[in-house]
């Protein structure tokens, strides 16, 4: 259970989300791409108070938010190249307009050649790089991705975390929930966001007052 | 509006597994054959009412009880009055006839007092309490009955039956409209986890149910056609025997052309009702979520 949370995301940040098994990360994130409503208090994004807002108005802020999950949550009767298309699909896309860019992701997890297999015919590292493909396809102001690195070797890794920072280079906010301290080392200029028993631990009050991106700060202050 | 019935190929692979794999084709199938019989059934009825009423309509009996010495002047009276189309004795042999069929011999035994009985055919604008007092004044203590009168009770249960025929189809339709909603409800378990990841990647409730609409619609759909066939050749099955003899009776077929009409509109009525169930379920169902 979370509470008395409070802390802002700087837009175009890059932030770590660490703590101990059941600390609540995957809560917080649930919250953070619109899966779960709190019980109590404000959660505003993009500029909108979100916590009750309609139900209606969800699936257009959704769409500006890509998830990793833990677990894939890979549609398991769809091939690696439908799973990918399936954001641009559900936004309108013409078939034109998915296949360039969906061919073009999977070759850049290096799934190419396995676009037509199912994820059941996919080890655990392919799944997860479908899972991150999907979730980067439509380029979302958010990104948030649950453990991505969990089931993945350490070459793959770094190379899905050259595709974060290069989306966050790009201005998209990018939240990751991992264990994985080199994967937090390897990123300088990341904030990290720790949880312990629901609560956050901000000692330099970073989190309610973040500062500008690195790399959106004028040239000078880098 | 229909924009949801044309599903693009990738978004029919949203949801897996061929047609006819639920319980909806067969629930939908079965329904549609009741109630396109129970229906005909009923249509059938109230023809046959319909035209009961018309034959007697007009046509009254009257009742001598003093027997034939009374008839003539009786006869002479109903003959003249305005109004009346046709007035006919029934013949005393033909009277005893009919009563040997409920009394046995004794039926014809010339010790049994029969009464005269008079067939009167009026016209529609006849007055028939005029009528009446005009052939009471000529035979005293003549009865004047009405046709429809004697056959109300037969009436008043076609009537019923005709209601029941139309209560089962409405009944019909409710279970049918329960069972898709079941199936529903059913096939949104299935799909759980491929609806999460739909709206976790922002897809609307409306997207979905579009999915599972169009899924329905087409299963009820077939099982419409298919039920509407069984139905369609045991009702020919049955005009070409039992209800033939309906059909001489009445004179017409026992369904009219505006009846097959409305049996064929059944199913059609049966899948937009189950598709407009389904839409409706799925989205109250998605609602209680998130």
């Amino acid at each position: 259970m979370l509470r008395d949370l409070d802390f802002r995301l700087g837009r175009g940040n890059f932030y770590f989300l660490t703590g101990p098994s059941g600390a609540g990360k995957t809560s917080l994130l649930r919250l953070l791409y619109l899966a779960q409503r709190p019980t109590r208090g404000r959660i505003r994004l993009f500029g909108e108070e979100l916590s009750d807002a309609p139900r209606d108005i969800l699936p257009g802020f959704r769409r500006r938010i890509g998830v990793v999950f833990q677990d894939f949550r890979l549609i398991r009767h769809l091939s690696a190249f439908d799973n990918v298309a399936l954001p641009l699909r559900i936004s309108g896309k013409s078939e034109v307009e998915v296949e360039g860019p969906v061919r073009e992701m999977l070759a850049w997890v290096g799934l190419a050649d396995r676009a037509s297999a199912r994820p059941a015919t996919l080890s655990g590292g392919e799944q997860q790089r479908v899972a991150i493909a999907r979730a980067v396809i439509s380029q979302p102001e958010i990104l948030v991705a649950d453990e991505p690195t969990g089931n993945v070797d350490a070459e793959m890794a770094e190379r899905l975390l050259h595709l974060f920072v290069a989306l966050n280079r790009l201005g998209t906010t990018v939240v990751v929930a991992t264990h994985d301290v080199g994967l937090i080392a390897a990123t300088p200029g990341a904030q990290m966001v720790r949880l312990e028993n629901g609560s956050m631990v901000d000692p330099t009050g970073s989190l309610r007052n973040p500062p500008p991106p690195p790399h959106f700060a004028p040239e000078g202050q880098r | 509006m229909l924009d949801w019935l044309f599903a693009s190929p990738a978004e029919r692979r949203l949801l897996p597994g061929g047609r006819f794999r639920g319980p909806t084709p067969f629930v939908i199938a079965i329904m549609t054959f009741a109630m396109m019989t129970v229906a005909a059934a009923g249509l059938a009825l109230s023809n046959a009412a319909g035209l009961v009423v018309q034959g007697v309509e007009n046509r009254y009996a009257v009742q001598i009880p003093a027997g034939s010495g009374l008839l003539p002047r009786a006869l002479a009276a109903a003959r003249s009055a305005p109004g009346v189309n046709q007035a006919v004795p029934v013949p005393e042999a033909e009277m005893r006839l009919t009563l040997e069929r409920w009394l046995g011999p004794a039926g014809v035994d010339a010790e049994l007092p029969v009464p005269a009985l008079i067939t009167l055919d009026l016209a529609d604008h006849a007055n028939p309490a005029a009528i009446a007092a005009r052939i009471e004044t000529a035979a005293p203590g003549a009865r004047f009955t009405a046709h429809r009168e004697v056959l109300e009770p037969l009436l008043r249960a076609i009537r019923v039956l005709k209601w029941l025929a139309l209560s089962l189809v409405a009944l019909m339709a409710a279970a049918t409209s329960a069972a898709v909603v079941l199936a529903a409800r059913g096939a949104l378990d299935t799909h759980r986890s491929t609806i999460e990841v739909m709206h976790g990647v922002g897809a609307t409730d409306h997207q979905v149910t579009n999915l599972f609409q169009r899924k329905i619609a087409l299963d009820s759909f077939a099982g419409a056609v298919a039920g509407a066939i069984a139905a369609a050749l045991i009702l020919l099955l049955l005009a070409g025997g039992g209800t033939a003899f309906a059909g001489d009776l009445m004179g017409t077929s026992p369904l009219h052309g505006s009846d097959l009409v409305t049996l064929a509109l059944l199913p059609l009525a049966l899948v937009v009702l189950a598709t407009w169930v389904a839409r409706t379920a799925v989205l109250a169902t998605l609602r209680q979520a998130t």
